[in-house]
């Protein structure tokens, strides 16, 4: 790739602290985003997904902290900005839209003003320009009459239209880097499948990198173009989707793809992935995932495996892509 | 499943209207009529003994209306639940009441809500026992040991609370509660879309499970195609308070005949990214409290014509896929 990636993050290590300890809910955590390409993220409540997305935009409030590791911007790191400099590159720069897009739209103000305040904030424009870019805006996102409905309230919306103005919102800084945060969770499919169009059409058309974050596995392999697979704060597997989806090689990225109903396969029995996730103060040591694993081996509860690229017993006995890493012991060329 | 054997659950043209009018002394300082939701619209379908039958539909199609009117915890609007041959709805006297509830039993979404908080697991599980009276002293701890074995838990788990489990363990505990009274017919209202996906596997495995070893029959009420696919035997779709669709799993899947069923299958995201081809449905399910005219689904259908604008379609059996499909279109040969 030529390209400079938009967001590069490395080693990343979020911490919080609580009365019974310090938790670490993201543990060297790297990954490149770029231009124009959407990066998935899934895992399963407590994996880090949403904490990963909040650390980047700089939302990590106390108790929690960044206890290690970059984040970079064009290059340039950002995660150890003044607070006040680091406001200004988020909107302009970094946007986010939310799982719920009932809670972060502020019921109180028309929807033409909470867009028109964004935009005045990041541009110079003036009132009446900003409305007409409010207007293009909303129209872009595909809501009807945007020139009448600029001047609804967030209630006079359905949820599939609101998280248009929330997507709206995002876009009016004309942002490099957008984290969208369960951005369909909260949708019926139907709508479901127009948002997730809309997010792909916008990438495609400006370049805006985003990270995907999602538990649902058909959203991701719908839109992304790479995908993540997070367990325990630690990035399991990583590579392009349809490789990751179709030949899954992390134990657990296996057992997770075979636990997902599909509409084509009729199985008799999900496969189902014994225990359950560990707390995140007592993660076990070495590989997260050995006790639930069935291929665990007596490396594995001593050192902990990095991403790499695999190697050796590749037991699917398909060529995998390049850009494909996975964390375990299996794939490191040494052990049987 | 034979053709021909008797239905356990008859459902037979169910309504609920919920009253959402404005209140009293606005309606008359502003001349506003009352005003009706009609949730749920004539609603009929059968389950047979050891089956399952899944509701689909979008958010506001009435599938949960239906779920609590089927169990008794919302009573009807017009219509009738027949469980077993005795009508739930016209049930006389308590004694009979009391046998039917107790072959009844529902799981509910949110395992976080459906527990209380106060209550130590075993009362939790006992409650139905003593409700029903059905069994009495030492018996009543050995049976929940056992229903917390049935469900993969151990038997001193009973001494625990609610919040020392996580949602896949809760849910656990909501189907023991369910069968500690020898329940036949249970109603299972999103049992999953609040758990993991690996949690959830474990879940749908445990009740497919319990079904084949109790000879369970479930209501499965799901926003999820396919979870739906994978649990139930036939299909009912769902939209605006009427079924639009009824159908064998495999036929809905292999050969949707309705055209919002169609449009259903084509929103879910694509896994095996088969690449098919996707017909984009724009629009929303409309406001149940002004529905469109004729069929309910004609402003976002794309087979939609005049008679579709004017004439509320029936249910036209269709015995191939033991179910039936109310649309214009089909029935004409336009789709």
């Amino acid at each position: 790739m030529t390209q400079a990636p938009v967001i590069s993050v490395r080693n990343l290590v979020v911490e919080f602290a609580t009365r019974r300890g310090i938790l670490r809910a993201i543990d060297g955590v790297s990954f490149d985003i770029m231009p124009g390409e959407v990066l998935g993220v899934v895992g399963e409540s407590g994996a880090g997904k949403s904490v990963t997305g909040s650390a980047i935009i700089g939302l990590i409030e106390p108790p929690g902290r960044i206890a290690g590791g970059e984040i970079l911007l064009h290059g340039k790191r950002i995660d150890n900005l003044p607070a006040e400099e680091m406001r200004r590159i988020r909107g302009r720069k970094i946007a986010m839209i939310f799982q719920d897009p009932l809670t972060s739209l502020n019921p109180l103000y028309r929807v033409g003003e909470q867009l028109i305040e964004t935009i005045q904030t990041h541009t110079d424009l003036s009132a009446s320009a900003a409305r007409a870019r409010a207007i293009d805006l909303l129209a872009e996102v595909g809501i009807p009459a945007p020139e009448r409905r600029i001047d609804g309230y967030p209630h006079e919306f359905s949820g599939g239209m609101r998280q248009r103005v929330v997507i709206a919102l995002a876009l009016s800084a004309e942002p490099d880097f957008i984290v969208a945060d369960e951005p369909t969770t909260a949708l019926d499919v139907s709508v479901q499948a127009q948002i997730i169009q809309l997010i792909k059409k916008l990438c495609r058309e400006r370049g805006t990198a985003v990270m995907l974050v999602t538990h649902d596995m058909g959203v991701i392999a719908e839109t992304a173009d790479r995908v993540a697979v997070m367990y325990a704060g630690r990035v399991a597997e990583i590579g392009p989707v349809r490789d990751v989806v179709k030949h899954p090689l992390h134990p657990y990225a296996k057992g997770l793809m075979g636990a997902i109903p599909t509409l084509e396969a009729e199985a008799e029995r999900l496969v189902q992935i014994p225990g359950s996730m560990p707390r995140l103060t007592n993660i076990p040591k070495g590989c997260a995932f050995n006790p639930r694993c069935e291929r665990v081996m007596d490396r594995c509860r001593i050192e902990r495996p990095e991403p790499s690229d695999p190697k050796g017993d590749l037991s699917s006995g398909a060529a995998i892509m390049p850009g494909h890493r996975v964390a375990c012991h299996l794939y490191d060329g040494g052990a049987k | 499943m034979s053709e021909n054997s008797k239905a356990f659950v008859e459902v037979r043209d169910l309504k609920r209207v919920f009253d959402v009018s404005r209140p009293w002394l606005n309606r008359v300082l502003e001349g506003a009529p009352k005003a009706w939701l009609k949730a749920v619209d004539g609603l009929s379908f059968d389950i047979r003994k050891g089956e399952t039958f899944a509701l689909v539909g979008e958010s506001g199609s009435g599938k949960s209306t239906v779920a609590r009117m089927a169990v008794g915890l919302l009573p009807v609007s017009g219509g009738e639940v027949t469980i077993d041959g005795v009508s739930m709805t016209k049930v006389q006297g308590s004694a009979e009441r009391q046998a039917l509830r107790k072959r009844i039993q529902m799981i509910f979404q949110d395992p976080y809500a459906s527990l209380n908080p106060r209550w130590r697991v075993e009362r939790i599980i006992a409650e139905p026992i003593h409700a029903f009276g059905l069994l009495k002293g030492e018996a009543v701890t050995a049976r929940i040991g056992e229903l917390l074995t049935l469900v993969g838990l151990h038997p001193d788990d009973g001494k625990k609370f609610p919040h020392e489990f996580s949602g896949g363990q809760r849910q656990r505990i909501a189907i023991a509660r369910a069968l500690a009274s020898s329940a036949e017919f249970i109603v299972c209202d999103e049992p999953t879309s609040a758990l993991d996906v690996s949690v959830q596997a474990q879940i749908l495995n445990l009740m497919r499970d319990l079904q084949k070893e109790f000879g369970l029959t479930y209501l499965f009420i799901s926003h999820n195609l396919a979870v739906v696919r994978h649990m139930a035997d036939r299909i009912g779709v769902m939209y605006l308070g009427r079924l639009v669709e009824v159908s064998t799993s495999k036929q809905l899947f292999s050969a949707p005949r309705h055209p919002y069923t169609r449009m259903l299958l084509d929103a879910v995201p694509d896994l095996a990214m088969s690449g098919r081809a996707r017909v984009m449905v724009a629009g929303e399910i409309p406001n149940p409290i002004s529905p469109p005219s004729g069929c309910t689904f004609h402003p976002r259908c794309p087979l939609a014509n005049a008679r579709c604008k004017a004439e509320a379609p029936a249910m036209r059996e269709i015995p191939e896929i033991n179910g039936g499909v109310a649309c214009h279109a089909v029935e004409e040969g336009r789709s």
